[in-house]
């Protein structure tokens, strides 16, 4: 780790909010992404055996 | 072939399908290698201290910030003239990641101006532009989530993104038109004199491109979400009317 000196808090707080932020980011872009795509191959399936796809 | 194919949902599902691997690799890459050589390898700055540090994620998530709006500006542009779904479908997607950008780029932006300019905020034209930008994002994705009919949602989010774009711009050239702010200049410029020494240039344009690249990558897969929900609730709407 190198030596901040009297900007550690500062730079470990920018550092430490963004990764965050872009880890929520990204984790809810894939769940909401994995949910939309079920949902629609479960919808497709249900079209298709009702022959109406 | 024409550009226009990719308006076709399928062909464009294809086509990220390809360029997704790759996106997603070459962010990684430049993400980490670019915030570890700044973070780890490079010296302190001989005014600001290792403050500096903070630019690797500060002028990135700008850039995206300002560049994610003047790309929904280019696709809602296309939605307006050609009519094409996936434009409106990418602009919408882009947006949240925008968001993010924004609010990366304002909060470093003051935990950065607290130690070296003695104030967290400041009504500064770049800085005042961008908080403006952040509203403008929040003012659009809740624009689309308000309103029920997709055509009308994307019609009215359009015209929202081309009168935000002003600020957009604005918040990139504010320092050129105003010269009273707090902010210093661009930080990359072409002229060897105004642009910032190497020993930060190369970690931080690496920065820059795995931010960019993260945004290519997240705004495709966000889009082809996009794409599902459409047509799952088209098929529902098809499958309720014909039971």
């Amino acid at each position: 780790m190198p030596d901040l000196g009297k900007y550690t808090e500062y730079v470990l707080l920018s550092y430490g909010l963004s990764i965050g932020l872009l880890v929520v980011l990204l984790a809810l872009t894939l769940r909401r992404g994995r949910k939309a795509r079920t949902a629609l191959r479960r919808i497709e399936e249900e079209t298709s055996r009702n022959g109406k796809n | 072939m024409s550009l226009w194919e990719y308006a076709n949902p399928v062909k464009f599902l294809a086509l990220s399908a390809k360029v997704q691997p790759f996106a997603w690799a070459v962010a990684a890459i430049g993400i980490g290698v670019g915030l570890i050589w700044g973070f780890f390898f490079t010296p302190d700055d001989f005014r600001q201290g290792a403050s500096i540090k903070i630019i690797y994620i500060h002028v990135p998530s700008a850039w995206i910030a300002v560049n994610a709006w003047m790309m929904m500006l280019v696709a809602s542009l296309i939605w307006l003239v050609r009519r094409h779904h996936v434009s409106a479908l990418a602009a919408r997607a882009a947006a949240p990641v925008g968001l993010v950008m924004t609010v990366i780029g304002l909060l470093t932006g003051a935990i950065w101006g607290q130690p070296i300019w003695g104030t967290w905020w400041a009504w500064d034209p770049r800085l005042t532009s961008f908080l403006i930008l952040f509203l403008f994002y929040l003012g659009y994705i809740a624009l689309w989530e308000a309103i029920e009919d997709p055509d009308t949602a994307a019609d009215l989010t359009a015209i929202l993104c081309l009168v935000g774009s002003v600020f957009a711009l604005m918040s990139r050239y504010a320092v050129l038109f105003w010269s009273q702010g707090l902010h210093q200049g661009a930080t990359l410029s072409l002229d060897k004199e105004e642009n910032i020494s190497d020993v930060f240039w190369q970690p931080l344009v690496l920065s820059i491109v795995g931010f960019t690249l993260l945004f290519i990558a997240l705004v495709l897969y966000r889009t082809g979400t996009e794409i599902a929900l459409r047509r799952t609730k088209a098929l529902a709407v098809r499958l309720e009317r014909d039971v």
